[in-house]
């Protein structure tokens, strides 16, 4: 039996990475938080709580605290900012270019409420644009991960890594399927399942709709691959070609546009690398709108169906 | 007691490495970076404690960020003339391979520079992150920072002002050059700045005028900005320039924001500033 990626519990990617910070703040004492009036929706309070002199409370003011954060970063800290991913990426892009990226400031970008499942808020707040804009810019580690846990051990991750890091999370209760003592390796896909008809990749929220797709493909006798990209830059390459070699086909997933994603980049490697057919499940170049996050993804074609229906195509 | 003399003569150079520089490059800023050339001496040749060994985290010295990063030329030529990096390599200003970009950078490791700017508006929130930094580290060295007085109208400053005063940032120093120029003419016509000195008293700041192009009165004015360091608010000292000062055909307008001089008005420029320290020589790779 493939299958030991079952859900054992239901939490928020945005709930792991609390969750990392707030152990990251009892193991290094040079991490030091931002937050743009979004405490609790970043799950930064238990932080603030036992490290008050380590959380900077900045106020509506995005473009003020990414150069903070590079201020921050300069002197030796390691700082990690936290408002939603709009407001964490094309609201401070240029900041974020010159002094953090073009700078080489060692600082976290942590980006919740990313893509559709922010829900009702609407498309103000539900950016799809955001991977593209951080993964462009030269030095930028661009990580999303698929679950409470990995948001956690991606969280934990990122303070080792010396350089600027997008970390790129969302609002939703989402399945936790990932066990918490998974490595988690920045630049590493994981093969989630191993099959040889078609190869399903994803990030973020949509990894675990392709374990779901694997699923209801196996019942029609389709035995695909899954492999998780929780790091989307770097990318890696050579996880997919092999794949791909093997499987002679690609269905791509993101809760995310389809112009400058994970597919994109997949879609360059396998163009220089491994030519083959693929598809791709992701948004097509639209902006969202308001709606319950599960909603939401069906509307706009990111369902385990969707996914499903795209491997099919394939065969 | 402060040499005067020595301080101005040193001035005087910096002012002709930034004419020179932006001459052959034939691309530059000299009408700021002349305006500033007193403030950068009294700074990095006086006032700061500084290291020109130079370490990015800056552990126990007083820091220096440029907002205002189109005058690198006065930055560059301070940083030289004060032991960052040998002056012979002000020759390279904007050529290709060069550490010493049009705007300043990390990205070729030149010493003295902690962080990118050019793109304005940002280096006061830099500024107050390495601020932060030094308190949480215990650290009571200073922070200086410069803005230009166009800078102003980025949004980004005044969110600044707004978390320096409300974390009490008493161990920082903003100077803005106030010379009232910017590229498509004064601030006045372009952008009204207002009341600047009622705006930052607004915001939460002690603010001090001087005039920045007098060696004394900018001596005296940073000596007393520091003596201000502690008293649980952060400073901002309007400085009064004239951009192009110390080259008279340069002086009085925004002309020469962003041009640089001609053969025969390097010859003019170079003959109202007497060589004092020695003249860079030309790298010629």
């Amino acid at each position: 039996m493939w299958d030991h990626y079952q859900a054992y519990d239901k939490k928020a990617t945005r709930d792991g990475f609390g969750a990392g910070l707030h152990e990251l703040g009892q193991k290094n004492d040079q991490v030091v938080a931002l937050c743009a009036d979004l405490l609790g929706s970043l799950k930064m309070q238990a932080f603030k709580k036992e490290f008050p002199d380590r959380f900077i409370q900045v106020g509506i003011a995005e473009a003020n605290m990414m150069g903070l954060a590079a201020g921050l970063a300069t002197a030796g800290k390691i700082p990690f900012t936290g408002t939603f991913a709009n407001f964490s990426t094309g609201r401070v892009y240029d900041q974020i270019r010159q002094s953090i990226a073009y700078s080489g400031k060692n600082v976290k970008i942590c980006a919740s409420h990313a893509g559709l499942t922010l829900g009702e808020d609407g498309a103000t707040h539900q950016i799809l644009e955001d991977i593209g804009m951080m993964k462009m810019l030269p030095g930028m580690t661009v990580i999303n991960p698929c679950d409470y846990a990995q948001t956690k051990a991606a969280t934990l991750a990122i303070a080792d890594h010396d350089g600027p890091v997008y970390l790129r999370f969302g609002r939703p209760g989402w399945p936790v399927f990932i066990p918490e003592d998974m490595p988690f390796e920045i630049g590493k896909g994981q093969k989630l399942k191993e099959g040889k008809d078609v190869t399903l990749m994803a990030t973020g929220h949509m990894t675990w709709y392709a374990l779901e797709a694997a699923r209801s493909l196996e019942k029609e006798g389709v035995d695909a691959e899954v492999l998780n990209f929780h790091t989307i830059k770097p990318f890696d390459v050579d996880l997919l070609i092999e794949s791909v070699r093997k499987t002679g086909r690609l269905v791509s997933a993101e809760e995310h546009n389809r112009f400058g994603g994970l597919s994109d980049m997949a879609a360059q490697y396998l163009a220089l690398h491994q030519p083959s057919p693929m598809r791709i499940v992701a948004t097509q170049d639209t902006f969202g709108e308001s709606g319950k996050p599960a909603d939401l993804l069906e509307k706009y074609g990111l369902s385990p169906q969707h996914i499903h229906r795209a491997a099919v195509e394939l065969l | 007691m402060p040499d005067i003399q020595q301080l101005e003569q040193t001035a005087t150079q910096i002012r002709r490495d930034i004419v020179r520089m932006v001459h052959r490059a034939q691309s530059g800023h000299p009408g700021g970076s002349l305006g500033c050339a007193d403030y950068f001496t009294a700074l990095y040749f006086e006032i700061m404690n500084h290291k020109p060994e130079f370490n990015m985290e800056g552990h126990g010295e007083d820091l220096f960020f440029l907002s205002n990063g189109h005058i690198s030329p006065v930055w560059y030529a301070s940083l030289a003339r004060s032991g960052y990096f040998d002056v012979d390599e002000l020759s390279s200003f904007r050529m290709i391979d060069s550490r010493l970009q049009g705007h300043p950078a990390t990205h070729e490791g030149l010493p003295g520079i902690r962080v990118a700017s050019g793109s304005l508006g940002q280096g006061l929130s830099v500024a107050m992150g390495a601020a932060y930094a030094k308190r949480l580290n215990g650290d009571d060295s200073i922070i200086w920072a410069l803005t230009g007085d166009g800078e102003l109208q980025e949004g980004q400053i005044w969110e600044a002002a707004m978390f320096g005063a409300h974390y009490k940032l008493d161990q920082l120093i903003v100077t803005v050059d106030r010379n009232g120029q910017q590229i498509d003419g004064s601030n006045d016509h372009v952008m009204s700045l207002g009341d600047l000195e009622a705006k930052w008293k607004a915001f939460g700041w002690s603010v001090h005028t001087f005039d920045g192009n007098n060696m004394e009165t900018t001596l005296r004015a940073l000596q007393e900005a520091k003596s201000r360091v502690g008293q649980g608010q952060p400073q901002v000292l309007l400085m009064q320039t004239e951009m192009g000062a110390g080259v008279d055909f340069m002086m009085g307008s925004h002309e020469w924001h962003g041009i640089a001089p001609n053969d025969e008005q390097l010859e003019a420029a170079l003959q109202q500033l007497p060589e004092t320290l020695g003249d860079y020589s030309i790298n010629k790779q």
